[in-house]
């Protein structure tokens, strides 16, 4: 029994030693939820030509921002809102001068590819409409910015009653795509890589709150100067070519270098 | 506590009453089946009604999902005939709650009619009394404690139950959000003196619930 318990032990350790090595070249990114699959992209180019290993946590920025203010061991922060970026900023959690804006999306109304039951959001008062799938307020920037849309067009108070608030934008997709909602706000770019949903609607650039995806270091990175390449990297001609193929309207210019 | 922290403490109780409701005749049946009686495949069902006890949370949830889901097995049925929506709706937490907390119910309601002596159903049977009046009347009495008590576990059981009720029912504020849920969100939304007064909330009851089943449990005739 002691045998059994002494090797025990030492596998746990050298499991953690072995995790330990592995962090010294890792750098952990804190992403949107939207960001899921062009990020995945990029980091599998970059992987190959760095040799930096990059790994994710993806969730609703507001999550993500409680996260790290939690202290979580994150090296970039990549949120689908300023305002998120914003208030880890006022506590003094990012570093400085390394933040940019680097993406921008637009918001569409989805519905289930069998089911279409409307095309516009004036039909949100049907009675047809039971369920609207819409990114928790006040911690999924998705939420935040579809509901001071629906406020713009004085539909939100009439609708509130009908909305599940979902825990970031791809469990809106996943709600519309299960048939179990009726129809969903997401980003152009979630409805892009999804066959089961159908854009209903796509809210005009004019009508919606401005989407932007700041990128900042976070100030306790453990790996700051990989992580600092890294964000080099996400508007280097390479990786705006991914963001682009996915459909993100990339904010600023590619750097020459 | 604000009228929001009442509302919410006040549908969490409604929620696992009701969910006690669906609970006790099935789980009563099932105990007493699996006390009394063999059959080939017993220990397969009593695995099943075990399952959910060990299951992560958010696999009977995802299981319920695909069941009670607008297209699932009965979820489209439903919807189809009755037009009514399970999922996202108030019906999914009580369904929820109450598959998670079936079998902390059934296990110590079989326990109790295990500890009934035989002899004394079979006195009430000499004496011509049937199948269900030597159940109401001499089983269910003797086992009272017991079956209190597993009531009062599998009530304390829904009332925390999280990852089961979020999986089919979301958390819509008014409407399926469950103390846990509230916690969850309040603390993803830095709202911490919020989800500090739900939590209290939350360990009274469940010490109170815990307390009441172990005095039933631990007073001996």
């Amino acid at each position: 029994m002691k045998r059994v318990f002494t090797s025990l032990f030492a596998s746990a350790a050298l499991l953690f030693a072995a995790q330990n090595e592995i962090r010294a070249t890792t750098v952990t990114v804190f992403a949107a939820a939207s960001l899921t699959d062009s990020l995945k992209q990029i980091a599998a180019d970059y992987e190959k030509t760095s040799g930096d290993k990059i790994v994710f946590n993806f969730a609703a920025s507001g999550t993500l921002a409680r996260q790290i203010e939690a202290g979580a061991p994150a090296d970039i922060f990549f949120s689908a809102d300023e305002t998120k970026a914003d208030a880890l900023e006022k506590k003094g959690l990012l570093v400085r001068g390394t933040r940019k804006s680097l993406l921008g999306n637009s918001l569409v109304i989805v519905t289930p590819t069998d089911a279409a039951a409307i095309h516009s959001p004036a039909e949100f008062t049907n009675a047809v409409v039971q369920h609207i799938a819409l990114g928790e307020v006040k911690t999924v920037p998705c939420g935040t910015y579809a509901k001071a849309y629906l406020e713009k067009l004085s539909l939100w108070s009439a609708i509130e009653n009908k909305v599940v608030p979902c825990e970031s934008v791809r469990a809106v997709l996943a709600a519309v795509e299960s048939g179990n909602v009726d129809v969903g706000f997401v980003y152009k770019t979630d409805a892009a890589i999804s066959k089961k949903v159908q854009v209903a609607y796509e809210v005009p650039a004019a009508d919606a709150p401005k989407i932007s995806y700041p990128v900042a270091l976070i100030k306790d990175a453990p790996q700051p100067d990989a992580a600092k390449k890294f964000i080099g990297y996400l508007d280097s001609d390479a990786a705006t070519a991914v963001f682009k193929q996915f459909g993100f309207i990339v904010l600023t210019s590619p750097t020459t270098e | 506590m604000s009228g929001v922290e009442w509302q919410l403490v006040g549908f969490s109780l409604r929620m696992a009453l009701t969910s006690l409701l669906l609970i006790l005749p099935v789980g009563l049946a099932l105990a007493w089946w699996l006390a009394r009686k063999n059959w080939p495949g017993k220990a397969l069902v009593e695995t099943l009604v075990s399952l959910p006890l060990v299951l992560p949370p958010v696999v009977t949830g995802l299981l319920l999902l695909q069941l009670f889901g607008r297209r699932g097995l009965v979820g489209s049925w439903l919807h189809s005939t009755l037009d009514c929506d399970v999922v996202f709706t108030w019906r999914a937490v009580v369904i929820a709650l109450a598959a998670m907390s079936l079998p902390l119910f059934v296990r110590a309601a079989r326990t109790a009619f295990e500890e009934v002596d035989v002899k004394f159903e079979q006195l009430a049977r000499t004496l011509g009394a049937g199948e269900w009046r030597v159940f109401f009347t001499i089983t269910l009495p003797l086992a009272k404690r017991g079956v209190l008590a597993g009531t009062l576990l599998s009530f304390a059981r829904a009332l925390g139950e999280f990852g089961a009720t979020i999986m089919v029912a979301g958390n819509i504020p008014g409407r399926t959000t469950t103390l846990p849920v509230a916690i969850y969100q309040a603390v993803e939304n830095g709202e911490d003196a919020h989800a500090w007064t739900l939590a209290g909330v939350s360990a009274v009851i469940a010490f109170a619930a815990v307390f009441i089943s172990e005095k039933l449990l631990r007073r001996k005739t």
